[in-house]
């Protein structure tokens, strides 16, 4: 009977959780294009259009999506170059972990400012008017 | 020891789980994707932080946008190229990578090639039109009224 591998060099530790996390960000964004790509050709459609359907994307709901994607982007960025490094680098296999933790020390320091930005301009637009 | 050693992937031995499928072409495509999503992947660093950086740290951020604020930003051709190239990367580097994870997950020869039609066919269409979009854009539509930007003739 054909038994499972039983190795455990890479599953289930940091090296499986980053390629699941750098898959599903993939895929996420990748919908996501799809569609960005449909609502931005609205502008050949007419102004109001477009004006109309991107309405949709000020509200604080869509504002907590926006900042959920630009979470996903980061992450996949910056994780993207951690598997560059360990493809091209002498070392980058052997301190794979110590890159991850590196990619998301990245990812917190890009995103704590991003999110002070974005979700003041979300909120403060959407509870105090202009 | 032997059940601690982890055979070559496709190598068919007792404990690595029979491989199906068929050979590989032989020709050195698959390498040229291996490189090019490195490649692509680390300008799109570049083209998508920028993108969402001016579109959503500048300024009134999200708010911002409008007819208005697209018509001004494709009126400058630097704006056109950085959108056209980010949308062909993206959208290149984004049906290779779901292209791989067909090629993972879908273990039947007719379910494989179905879904990548499907994949090829919705990206082809995407690519197309956004490019076209970029190009045939009209900042100042006849008969349009709301929005627009400074620039257009005052009907
Ligand atoms: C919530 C975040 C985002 C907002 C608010 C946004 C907004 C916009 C806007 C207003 C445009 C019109 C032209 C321009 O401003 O350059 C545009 C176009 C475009 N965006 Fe984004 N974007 C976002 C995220 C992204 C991401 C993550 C990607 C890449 C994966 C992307 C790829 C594109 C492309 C390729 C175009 C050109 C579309 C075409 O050719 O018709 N955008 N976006
Ligand atoms: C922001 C810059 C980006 C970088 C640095 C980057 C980097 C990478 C790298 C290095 C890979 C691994 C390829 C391999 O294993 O052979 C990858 C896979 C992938 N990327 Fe990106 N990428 C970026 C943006 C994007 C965008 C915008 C999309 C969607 C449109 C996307 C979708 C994917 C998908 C679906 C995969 C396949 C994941 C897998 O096979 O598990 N990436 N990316």
């Amino acid at each position: 009977m054909p038994t499972k591998p039983a190795g455990t060099l890479y599953r289930g530790r940091e090296g499986m959780w980053s390629w699941v996390g750098h898959r599903i960000t993939g895929v996420v964004i990748f919908v996501f294009l799809l569609v960005h790509v449909l609502d931005t050709s609205l502008v050949r459609v007419s102004p109001e259009a477009y004006t109309a359907v991107i309405g949709a994307y000020k509200n604080p709901i869509m504002g907590l999506g926006e900042a959920a994607l630009v979470a996903a982007i980061v992450f996949h960025a910056f994780n993207g170059l951690r598997i560059i490094a360990i493809d091209f680098w002498k070392k980058g296999p052997k301190y794979q972990r110590q890159l991850l933790w590196g990619v998301l020390a990245l990812w917190a320091v890009t995103m704590i400012p991003f999110l002070i930005r974005h979700l003041t301009i979300v909120f403060s637009n959407f509870f105090g008017g202009h | 020891m032997s059940s601690n050693v982890i055979d070559a992937p496709r190598s068919n031995s007792a404990e690595s789980p029979k491989y199906k499928r068929s050979k590989g072409s032989g020709s050195s495509f698959e390498m040229f994707a291996w490189l090019f999503m490195r490649l692509s992947g680390v300008v799109l660093i570049v083209l998508i932080f920028g993108h969402l950086f001016v579109n959503l740290m500048l300024g009134d951020g999200i708010h911002a946008i409008d007819f208005g604020f697209v018509a001004g930003k494709w009126s400058n051709p630097f704006w056109q190229f950085w959108d056209l190239a980010m949308l062909w990367l993206a959208m290149l580097h984004g049906t290779n990578g779901v292209r791989t994870i067909i090629n993972d997950y879908a273990e039947r020869s007719g379910t494989r090639i179905t879904l990548k039609t499907v994949l090829f066919v919705a990206s082809a269409v995407i690519i197309v039109l956004g490019t076209l979009v970029i190009f045939t854009f009209d900042p100042c539509p006849a008969g349009a009224v709301v929005d627009l930007p400074s620039f257009c003739p005052v009907p």
